[in-house]
C-alpha cells in the first residue's frame, strides 16, 4: 500500500472506471449518479402533480404501470402519494442535489482549484462514493417492499414514522449509508483544502468556490451525526420496540399501543433539524460558490468584496448551527426558545445578503458576456433572492403560525433550491464542461434549455406562495378538494379553499410538465457534446483566472504536469496596465 | 513518485500536521457530535421522565462496570506504550504492547457480553423502559466502536505491521492515529460509566 497515484498505466477496467481512486473520475461517478437521481426524483414529482391537478382521475398512458397496490385503474392511492412525497424530498436532497454540489463539483474542482494532485485520501474518497451508491440502492429497493417506500414525509417524524411500514426501516438504513458517505467525504475535503494547497495558495487566495466547499464540509462533518443519532434511536423504536420517541398512552386507530412510553417526540425533531437546518446551507453554499466563479469570469472584473464574502460565509456556517428550531415554532416548545431562534434566524439572513449583494454589485459596470453559464448564474440571483426573502415571514414565530406546513413553505424552499441551487448546478455544468471533456456544450440548445426552464420554474413556484397564503396545507393528497368552498358565490367563508386557489394546481402542473419537456434539450446536449461538441482550442476557453484552467482538458492522472505556483488572488480580471483582461493565478507577471 | 499525495507522512509547516493526523482529529470531532447527540438525548429523556431508575435498580453491576473501566484505561496505557516502543525502534516490544491492548479489549467485550446476557435472562430488554433503552444504545454504539478499534489494531498487529520494514515512519504515524482513536473510545466509556452505573 504505497501512496502513489501513478497506477493509471496498468490499471484494469475495474480500477479505472468502477473502483477508481482518481478524484476526477469519482467526481464524474457522483455527477452521473446524482443527475440520474435528480431525474428520478423529478419524475416522482411529475406523478404527484397529476394527482394534485386532477385528483381521482386516472393517469393516462402510464397509469397502468404502477399496479393495483399503488394506482388501481390508474387512480393514485393516498398511501402511494405519501410515498412519492417522502421519497421526492429524500431523493432530491440527499441523493440528487448534495451529491452533485459536493460530491461531483467539489470532488472534481476543489483539488484542481488549489493545485493538488488528488484528494488527501483517495481510497476514502472511493469508499465515500460507494457508500452513497449503496444508500441510493437501499432507497430504490424500498419501493418494492410490502407497503412500499417510506411514507412519513422526508422528515420522518415519529410517532407516525415509528408505526409506518417496512419502507421506513430501509429509509433509515439508507440514511446511515448516506451519513457514512458524507462523513468520509467531509473529512477528505477539509484535509485536502488545508493540507494540499499548492505553493503560494494562501487561504485568502483560494477561489470562493473552495471556501464554500470548506464551510460545507464542516457543516456535514458536525451536523450529520445528530441525524445518525436520530436514525439509530428510531431504528431501535421500530426494531426493538423501545420508546425513545413514543409518548405514553399513544392511541392509534382506537387502540392503545404496546409501548413502555416515556419517550419524547420533540427529541426527534431537535435531532433531525440540528442536521437538517445546516443541510439547507449545504444545499445553497456550493451553489453560491459556483456562481461566484462564473459571475467573476463573465463580468471580467474582480468580485465586489472577496474578503467580506469569505467572512460572511464563515459566519453563515457558524450561525447555521443555532437556528434549527425555527422549524419547530408550532411544537409548543415555549415562547422563550422561540424568541431565541427567531433572533438567530433574523441574524443569519445578514451574511446571506452580504454575499448576494456583493455578487449583485459585481455586475455593476462590468462588460457582461451573456453566455449560457452566465444566464443561469444571473437567474440565480433574483430567484435565490425571492427564496430568501419569502423565508423571513417563516422565521418570525408569529407569522409562522399561519404559514407553517402550507404551500407557502414549499414555494419558499423550492425557490431556494430549484431555481436557486439547481440553476447554479446547471450553470456549473455548462461552465466546466470544457474542462472535463475538452468540448463545449451547444449554445443554442443551452438557450432552449434556459429560457423555458426559467419561465416554468416561476409558473410552478409563484402560485404555491399564493396557495400557501390562502392556507392550503402541504400534505393534502387530493390537492385540497376536501376543503373546497361549496358555499354559493358572494358568501364569505373563512378557512375554506376557493376554486381559484385549488385551480392553481392545474397551472402549476402544466408548468411542471412544460419544464420536464424542456429538460430534453439539456439531456441531449449533454450527451451529444461529450462526443461531438465543439472542441476547445485552449485549456482556458473562458479566459478564466483560477488554477483548474492551468491543467490540460481533461486533466490527466495527477492533474498538473508540474506543481502550479500561485502568484495572486483568484479574481484578477481587467487589471490596469495588464496585457490581457485576465491575470491567472498561475501566471507570474500580470 | 512525482505525483504522490504530499504531506502523507511529512508535516506541513503551516498547519503543523500531516494528512492522517488532521483527518483523525476531524473524525473525532464528528464522533464527539455523535456521542454528544446520544448524551443529549439521555439528558432530555431523563429530565422529561416522571420516574428514572438508578442503574443498580435495573440490575447493573457497579463492580463489573468498574472492572471494565480499569481494563479500558489499562488498554489505553498499553496503546501509548506500543507507540512509544516504535518511537524507540523496538518492534518486539510494540508487538507485545499492542497485543496486550487487543487482549484487554477482548476482556472488555467478554465482561460486557456477560452483563448483556444477564440482563436478557432477567427480561431487562431495551423495550422494558427508557433507561434500559438508552443504556443498550449507548453501550451498544460504544461496543461497536470497540470492535472497530480492534479490527484496526488487529490489522496493525498482524498483516499491517509489515510496513515497519518498508516505511517505519509512516507505520509509526498510523499507530499514533489508531491510538488517538482508541483513547477517544476509552474517554467515552469514562463518561458512560458514571452516567449509566452511578448517577
Amino acid at each position: 500500500m504505497d501512496n502513489s497515484l501513478d497506477s493509471s498505466h496498468s490499471a484494469s477496467f475495474w480500477r479505472k472506471y468502477v473502483f477508481s481512486i482518481d478524484h476526477k473520475w469519482i467526481g464524474i461517478q457522483y455527477g452521473i449518479t446524482g443527475l440520474l437521481f435528480l431525474l428520478f426524483g423529478f419524475c416522482l414529482m411529475l406523478l404527484m402533480r397529476w394527482q394534485l391537478a386532477y385528483p381521482e382521475r386516472p393517469l393516462p398512458f402510464f397509469g397502468a404501470w404502477f399496479g393495483e397496490l399503488r394506482m388501481p385503474e390508474g387512480v393514485m392511492l393516498p398511501e402511494f402519494y405519501n410515498q412519492l412525497g417522502a421519497m421526492h424530498g429524500t431523493i432530491m436532497i440527499f441523493l440528487g442535489v448534495v451529491p452533485l454540489a459536493v460530491g461531483a463539483f467539489g470532488n472534481y474542482f476543489v483539488p484542481l482549484q488549489i493545485g493538488a494532485p488528488d484528494m488527501a485520501f483517495p481510497r476514502l474518497n472511493m469508499a465515500s462514493y460507494w457508500a452513497y451508491f449503496l444508500g441510493g440502492v437501499t432507497m430504490l429497493i424500498s419501493f418494492f417492499v410490502p407497503g412500499g417506500a417510506a411514507n412519513s414525509g422526508w422528515t420522518s417524524y415519529p410517532p407516525l414514522a415509528v408505526i409506518a411500514t417496512t419502507g421506513q426501516t430501509l429509509w433509515l438504513f439508507g440514511m446511515i449509508f448516506l451519513i457514512t458517505s458524507s462523513l468520509l467525504g467531509s473529512i477528505n475535503f477539509i484535509v485536502t483544502i488545508f493540507q494540499l494547497r499548492a505553493p503560494g495558495m494562501t487561504l485568502m487566495r483560494m477561489p470562493f468556490f473552495v471556501w464554500t466547499q470548506l464551510t460545507t464540509a464542516f457543516l456535514l462533518l458536525l451536523a450529520f451525526p445528530a441525524l445518525e443519532v436520530a436514525a439509530i434511536l428510531q431504528l431501535m423504536d421500530r426494531l426493538a420496540d423501545t420508546s425513545f420517541f413514543m409518548p405514553s398512552g399513544l392511541v392509534v386507530s382506537g387502540e392503545i399501543q404496546d409501548y413502555s412510553g416515556g419517550g419524547s417526540v420533540l427529541l426527534y425533531q431537535h435531532l433531525f433539524w440540528f442536521l437538517a437546518h445546516p443541510e439547507v446551507y449545504v444545499l445553497i453554499l456550493p451553489a453560491m460558490g459556483i456562481i461566484t466563479e462564473i459571475i467573476a469570469n463573465n463580468t471580467r472584473k474582480p468580485i465586489g468584496g472577496y474578503k467580506p464574502m469569505v467572512y460572511a460565509l464563515v459566519f453563515l456556517g457558524f450561525m447555521s448551527f443555532v437556528v434549527w428550531a425555527h422549524h419547530m415554532f408550532l411544537t409548543g416548545m415555549g415562547t422563550a426558545i422561540s424568541s431565541f431562534f427567531q433572533a438567530t434566524t433574523m441574524i443569519i439572513s445578514i451574511p446571506s445578503i452580504v454575499i448576494l449583494a456583493a455578487l449583485m454589485l459585481t455586475l455593476w459596470g462590468g462588460s457582461i458576456r451573456f453566455n449560457v453559464p452566465m444566464l443561469f448564474a444571473l437567474a440565480f440571483l433574483p430567484m435565490f433572492g425571492i427564496g430568501g426573502l419569502t423565508g423571513l415571514p417563516l422565521g418570525l414565530s408569529t407569522a409562522d403560525i399561519h404559514l407553517h406546513d402550507t404551500y407557502y413553505v414549499i414555494g419558499h424552499f423550492h425557490y431556494v433550491v430549484a431555481p436557486g441551487t439547481l440553476f447554479a448546478l446547471f450553470s456549473g455544468i455548462y461552465y466546466w464542461f470544457p474542462k472535463v471533456t475538452g468540448r463545449k456544450m451547444n449554445e443554442f440548445l443551452g438557450h432552449l434549455h434556459f429560457w423555458p426552464t426559467f419561465i416554468s420554474m416561476n409558473i410552478i413556484f409563484m402560485p404555491m406562495l399564493i396557495q400557501g397564503l390562502a392556507g392550503m396545507s402541504r400534505r393534502l393528497w387530493d390537492g385540497g378538494l376536501t376543503y373546497a368552498d361549496t358555499t354559493p358565490e358572494g358568501v364569505l367563508t373563512g378557512g375554506i379553499l376557493t376554486a381559484g386557489i385549488i385551480g392553481l394546481h392545474k397551472v402549476i402542473s402544466m408548468g411542471a410538465w412544460t419544464m420536464a419537456l424542456f429538460q430534453i434539450p439539456f439531456i441531449f446536449n449533454f450527451f451529444w457534446s461529450i462526443w461531438w461538441g465543439k472542441k476547445v482550442t485552449s485549456d482556458n476557453p473562458w479566459e478564466a483566472t483560477t488554477l483548474e484552467w492551468a491543467a490540460p482538458s481533461p486533466p490527466p492522472h495527477g492533474n498538473f504536469a508540474t506543481v502550479p505556483v500561485t502568484y495572486r488572488g483568484p479574481y484578477e480580471y481587467s487589471v490596469p496596465d495588464a496585457e490581457r483582461d485576465f491575470s491567472p493565478q498561475f501566471q507570474e507577471t500580470i | 513518485m512525482s505525483d504522490a499525495i504530499p504531506y502523507a507522512v511529512d508535516i506541513r509547516p503551516d498547519t503543523g500536521l500531516n494528512n492522517g493526523k488532521m483527518g483523525i482529529w476531524l473524525f473525532l470531532a464528528s464522533e464527539v457530535m455523535l456521542f454528544g447527540g446520544l448524551f443529549s438525548s439521555y439528558v432530555l429523556l431523563r429530565t422529561g421522565a416522571s420516574h428514572w431508575p438508578l442503574g443498580v435498580d435495573e440490575g447493573l453491576n457497579i463492580w463489573l462496570g468498574l472492572v471494565n473501566t480499569i481494563v479500558l484505561i489499562t488498554s489505553s496505557v498499553t496503546m501509548v506504550m506500543a507507540w512509544a516502543s516504535l518511537k524507540m525502534q523496538d518492534f518486539d516490544k510494540f508487538k507485545k504492547f499492542l497485543g496486550a491492548t487487543l487482549l484487554l479489549s477482548c476482556v472488555f467485550l467478554v465482561v460486557k457480553a456477560f452483563e448483556y446476557g444477564g440482563k436478557f435472562a432477567h427480561g431487562s430488554v431495551p423495550s422494558k423502559n427508557t433507561f434500559l433503552a438508552i443504556y443498550f444504545v449507548l453501550t451498544g454504539v460504544h461496543g461497536l466502536h470497540i470492535i472497530g478499534g480492534m479490527v484496526v489494531n488487529g490489522y496493525f498487529w498482524g498483516p499491517g505491521s509489515k510496513m515497519w520494514k518498508t516505511d517505519p515512519e509512516r507505520f509509526t504515524g498510523r499507530i499514533e492515529i489508531a491510538g488517538l482513536y482508541w483513547h477517544f473510545v476509552d474517554l467515552v466509556w469514562i463518561f458512560l460509566f458514571p452516567v449509566l452505573y452511578l448517577l
